[in-house]
């Protein structure tokens, strides 16, 4: 005869065994009978404790629990993988191809140029510029005089002006009213708040915006485009400090990779002028604005004496830089609302 | 300004590669926007006697043409020009030749004639553009030369120079090579003509009186004879050709070389027709009329200078363009020459105004030095003596009026290294303007500087600060950075604006950019007040008018894309329009007024084609909800353009922001649209004047809430959102929630109503609310909205 705490042992492992390889709730169910229910073997063993010799049944009686644990515990986790197993195979039969899913959505796009406006006002703002903001509608003393280009200044036909028709519009008197040809006025307006609000010198702003010229729109040119203006008046303010912005800008803006230039240039709001170039992969330079020291006559049309504060301004266009990053080919795509085009943003 | 090398480098020894003096141009401020190479070979081009010609016995366009090359052997060419005659010295292109065009020169038969070579236009040898027939040589060039060799000419490189208004200096050869030598150390060569003189003193033949000063600075002339005759040697009709300009006749040749080389123009009068060899500077008389050079009569105004012959007749607009009355001719033997000094303003004013441009305007606009009138007429006369022979009279016949003066002035050491950021002392300032041709005398650590008569853009310390910077090298200065005081941050507008158009974007809109301006008839067609800004000066009238809304641009962005079969668009647009206001000159220059047009103003707006006035409302509250405005309210109302059973404007705290609802159906059909298009305009300027809401958490309550469904059927004309509001009045803050789930019309409500059915929440901060208490709010609210709205309860 075997020993009850063989039999035990066996009973526990083919139990395990045949828990093992119930394949469904309904199989586990009647294991779970079959092993611990009334007319089990199991219960059978309980009930003949009490004939055991007192000395073994305190043993017999603890292996019997903890066979019964055993046992039952298995069956309940196999139960509950087997009831995860039939809601599983209940849920594949709503199985949905999600790929169909793609390619509904009704995604916004930026604009490229909004796109550019932005990445450059935030690099400016790193650099600690405040961004500044001006009318479209100019007068010609904020557009020109101011910026030391009085009428009749030859250097006037270097920006085709569109005009507005002022008839019928006495408050204006005998002053030209434009369409701005350059994000300049706003440096001038910049200068004569802070002048009048005393918040400044020191000024260190930006002025992006849309500026006008007479211009027929062609794969290079717009009659509309955008400028981003930048403005430093302080202390002590030179070339060498200009120079190093525009380095410091070209880093942030380009790359840590890429350098910057100066080449002498001409403008009549700044002198000394100069050209911005930025280094390319091939070794070449690419001219992406103009630049300068803020001419002492501007300082003084905005009520600062050049001998106290000095300044450097610089302005490139927008558009322009837009184009060389997305590989625009032709500037009439950022006006013509193509949405083959502006999807691709 | 086109520059030949060969004559930059007769001015000064510049050895330098082209690429290498392309970077120094560009250092210079003078951008190289080309590099052209001219008369690249000529090797095999010789001088041949036309010995005889002969009709080609099959051909009528060609004849035949014998020439003789010096060896005595006669050599036949197939020739399409009939300009030549036996005698005459012809270049000859010789088998084997490769022309500068590349094309190479073969024997061969043309219908059954041999041709052995090809004889040359001066177009073909680079020389201006006369390809009416062969070049005709100096009879006394011997045969067989090479034609180069006899011409002077050959292979040159031209420099196409971008020159800036401020740089007069550099529209000549001598000006470009006085800036190139002194950047690289090396000598300039200025021209110093000697021209021999004879015959009688020129004040005997001509005289001359400025009867406006301030138009003319300087009036210098001379007289020289027997101009007649002569060719234009080849190597200055290879120069002009290079620069741009037309090879005529030795005396416009002349004139223009001399113009070219050294800044100054000059005008030639043909003094047998100068009535009295008298010539006087005035202002024209309004309507004073002058046919000039180029053939054209022109109507003169007060702004226009002349200069008048003794009887007070024009022959001649001031520094822009000679009158045709007194034009050199074949048969013209005594010329005056004029060299003057006008005022730039003038002519700068006066070619505008005529809308006549000239090389010689373009120079006297920008500023001639005053000091040069000499030596030009001493180089014109020198030139045309070894071309021609003529003779020049003795003696310079001249008056003064008033020219530019410039003091000299002090330019300090300090101020130069404080501009430019660099370290330099006075005897390397000096050493840097001295080769320009500043004067600098030392004052103490300073320089006082006295401006030569070239640099009339130079008038000021700042202005020899940036010929220090430009000349010490722009390249040299060290960069350094500037501390900005500033913390640099976007304002609230301008992060309001992002995150407006982060909504619309994220929303599913994207973004447009059309143009603003207009066609006349875009606003109408808009159904749109057509009032607004019109362009002075527009190039195209599709271009003429300024916006006073965004809805043309964007209905024209559905069109274009619908057009395409590209349907359902959502576009977005965040601009500024120009709308109705007054033009207000800001005239005390205080920028106080941030606008000139007070109409000028921001918008948001968006075009949902295919999508209908309820997405334009959810859309308006997605957008109000980003720019943390609200609460809205919106007033049922017929606006332009709109559909107008289905528009609203918006309103929020007492503002009115805008427009929400659909487009009217024919203005879509007038854009040729046949979908249904939600439309939302926001006036940003008034939405950015609402303070944006800072959060105040009210608490959550922890107690439990209940739902009540409520129906009520009402009037058509009864908004919804105020059978909404009088729940929330009535209720009060125990009514947390109120969701419209359903609306529905039939007949069997009667005609004209609606059935709003509401589920309305309620709940207590600090308390689980009763049966009995929800019960009482809810017969309060059913008894509210009825009373107000004119509802019953639908059972």
């Amino acid at each position: 005869m075997t020993e009850p705490s063989d039999e035990l042992r066996d009973l526990v492992d083919r139990g395990l065994a045949r828990i093992a390889e119930a394949g469904s709730v309904e199989a586990v169910d009647s294991l779970d009978a079959e092993l611990l229910g009334k007319r089990s073997r199991l219960t059978e063993m309980r009930a003949a404790l009490r004939e055991a010799a007192p000395e073994t049944r305190r043993e017999l009686g603890q292996a019997l629990n903890a066979a019964r644990t055993c046992l039952s515990d298995a069956i309940e986790r196999r139960r509950g993988e087997m009831s995860a197993e039939r809601r599983r195979v209940e849920l594949l039969s709503e199985t949905r191809d999600l790929t169909e899913a793609l390619g509904r959505a009704s995604i916004g796009h930026a604009h490229p140029v909004t796109l550019t406006w932005e990445r450059l006002e935030d690099t400016f703002v790193g650099m600690g510029f405040a961004v500044e903001d001006g009318p479209e509608i100019e007068t010609d003393w904020f557009n020109f005089e101011a910026l030391n280009l009085p009428v009749a200044h030859p250097a006037r036909s270097l920006w085709d002006t569109l005009y507005v028709d002022t008839s019928g519009a006495q408050a204006v008197g005998a002053e030209e009213v434009l369409l701005r040809t350059h994000t300049s006025p706003v440096q001038i307006r910049t200068m004569l708040r802070a002048v009048k609000h005393r918040t400044g010198p020191p000024i260190y702003a930006v002025c992006p915006g849309r500026v006008y010229r007479r211009d027929t729109a062609d794969a290079t040119h717009l009659p509309v485009f955008h400028q981003i203006e930048g403005l430093v008046v302080d202390r002590g303010i030179s070339m060498g400090d200009l120079a190093g912005s525009i380095e410091e800008f070209t880093k942030a803006y380009f790359g840590a990779t890429v350098t910057s230039r100066l080449r002498p240039s001409y403008f009549p709001f700044t002198e000394p002028s100069a050209e911005m170039d930025v280094s390319q992969p091939d070794g070449s330079w690419l001219e992406i604005g103009g630049c300068g020291m803020v001419h002492p006559n501007v300082l003084v049309h905005c009520g600062l004496d050049p001998e106290e504060w000095s300044g450097f301004a610089f302005g490139f266009g927008i558009d322009r830089l837009a184009k060389i990053r997305h590989g625009i080919s032709d500037l009439r795509d950022l006006v013509t609302n193509d949405m083959r085009f502006l999807e691709q943003f | 300004m086109r520059l030949p090398l060969s004559w930059l480098r007769e001015l000064t020894p510049v050895e330098l590669a082209t690429d290498e003096l392309t970077e120094v141009f560009a250092g210079l401020g003078l951008e190289v926007e080309g590099v052209d190479a001219v008369g690249a070979s000529y090797e095999g081009i010789v001088t041949a006697r036309v010995v005889e010609t002969a009709p080609h016995p099959d051909a009528e366009r060609i004849q035949l043409v014998r020439v003789d090359r010096g060896d005595g052997q006669v050599l036949q060419v197939c020739c399409g020009a009939f300009n030549m005659a036996p005698g005459d010295i012809v270049p000859l292109a010789t088998v084997g030749t490769t022309m500068p065009d590349g094309m190479e020169i073969v024997a061969r038969e043309m219908r059954g004639e041999m041709s052995n070579g090809m004889l040359c236009s001066a177009r073909e040898l680079g020389l201006g553009d006369d390809h009416s027939g062969i070049m005709l040589m100096d009879p006394a060039t011997p045969l067989g030369a090479e034609v180069a060799e006899v011409l002077g000419i050959g292979p040159d490189v031209v420099f196409d120079l971008d020159v800036l208004p401020n740089r007069p200096d550099a529209l000549s050869v001598l000006g470009v090579a006085r800036d190139l030598a002194a950047r690289l150390g090396l000598p300039l060569r200025r021209p110093e003509p000697r021209p021999v003189e004879s015959g009688d003193d020129a004040s005997s033949m001509v005289s001359v009186e400025i009867i406006d000063p301030g138009l003319c600075g300087r009036f210098l002339v001379r007289v020289l004879s027997d101009v007649a005759g002569g060719r234009t040697p080849g190597w200055m009709a290879q120069r002009l050709t290079a620069a741009g300009m037309r090879p005529i006749s030795p005396v416009v040749d002349v004139s223009n070389y001399v113009m070219l080389e050294l800044g100054q123009p000059t005008h030639t009068y043909d003094l047998a027709a100068v009535r009295g060899g008298c010539l006087r500077i005035r202002r024209a008389a309004p309507g004073e009329r002058l046919e000039t050079l180029d053939g054209v009569v022109r109507t003169l105004g007060s702004r226009d200078g002349v200069i008048t012959d003794g009887d007070d007749v024009p022959v001649g607009i001031a520094g822009v363009m000679g009158g045709a009355s007194t034009e050199i001719s074949a048969g013209t033997t005594d010329i005056i020459l004029e060299a003057a000094w006008w005022n730039p303003m003038d002519i700068a004013v006066s070619s505008a105004s005529l809308n006549l441009h000239s090389e010689a305007s373009l120079r006297f606009k920008r500023g001639v030095d005053p000091g040069l009138a000499p030596l030009a007429s001493g180089r014109f006369a020198e030139l045309l003596a070894e071309i021609n022979g003529a003779t020049l009279h003795p003696g310079e016949v001249e008056d003064l009026g008033e020219l530019p003066r410039s003091e000299p002035f002090l330019v300090r050491t300090d101020r130069v290294n404080m501009i430019l950021g660099t370290d330099l002392d006075v005897r390397e300032v000096s050493a840097l303007i001295t080769p320009l041709g500043f004067g600098a005398e030392p004052a103490g650590a300073d320089l006082q500087v006295e401006v030569p008569g070239w640099r009339p853009d130079c008038s000021g310390e700042v202005d020899i600060i940036e010929e220090v910077g430009r000349h010490y090298g722009l390249e040299r200065i060290t960069k350094t950075t500037p501390r900005s005081p500033v913390a640099g941050a976007l304002t609230a507008t301008q992060r309001r604006r992002r995150r407006i158009r982060a909504a619309f974007m994220g929303a599913g809109l994207s973004e447009a950019m059309p143009m603003p301006f207009l066609a006349p008839g875009d606003l109408e067609r808009c159904g749109l007040d057509p009032g607004g800004l019109r362009v002075a000066n527009p190039l195209a009238a599709e271009e003429s008018v300024l916006r006073t809304s965004p809805m043309p641009g964007l209905l024209a962005a559905v069109a274009y894309n619908a057009a395409r079969r590209i349907p359902d668009v959502r576009l977005f647009e965040v601009s500024r329009l120009f709308g109705p206001g007054e033009l207000v000159v800001d005239r005390d220059r205080s920028a106080e007024l941030d606008r000139v047009l007070t109409g000028e103003a921001e918008f948001a707006a968006a075009v949902l084609a295919g999508g209908d006035s309820t997405e334009a409302v959810e859309l308006l509250e997605v957008v109000l909800a980003a720019a943390g405005v609200g609460p809205l309210a919106l007033h049922a109302e017929e606006l332009p353009g709109l559909h107008p059973g289905r528009s609203a404007s918006v309103e929020v705290a007492g503002l009115t922001l805008g427009a929400v609802g659909e487009i009217h159906p024919e203005v879509a059909a007038a854009h040729d649209i046949d979908q249904r298009l939600g439309w939302l305009q926001l006036d940003l300027d008034a939405l950015m004047r609402l303070p944006e809401t800072v959060v105040r958490v009210a608490p959550v309550s922890r107690y439990p809430s209940t739902d009540v469904d409520l129906a009520f059927v009402v009037d058509e004309r009864v908004p919804a959102a105020a059978v909404a509001a009088t729940i929330h009045t009535t209720g009060g803050e125990l009514v947390t929630g109120v969701e419209l789930f359903d609306v529905f019309r039939s007949e069997s409500l009667g005609p004209g109503r609606k059935s709003l059915a509401h589920r309305i929440r309620f709940c207590a901060p600090d308390r689980t609310l009763t049966d009995g208490e929800v019960g009482e709010l809810r017969t309060a609210i059913i008894d509210a909205v009825e009373s107000t709205h004119g509802a019953s309860l639908r059972g």
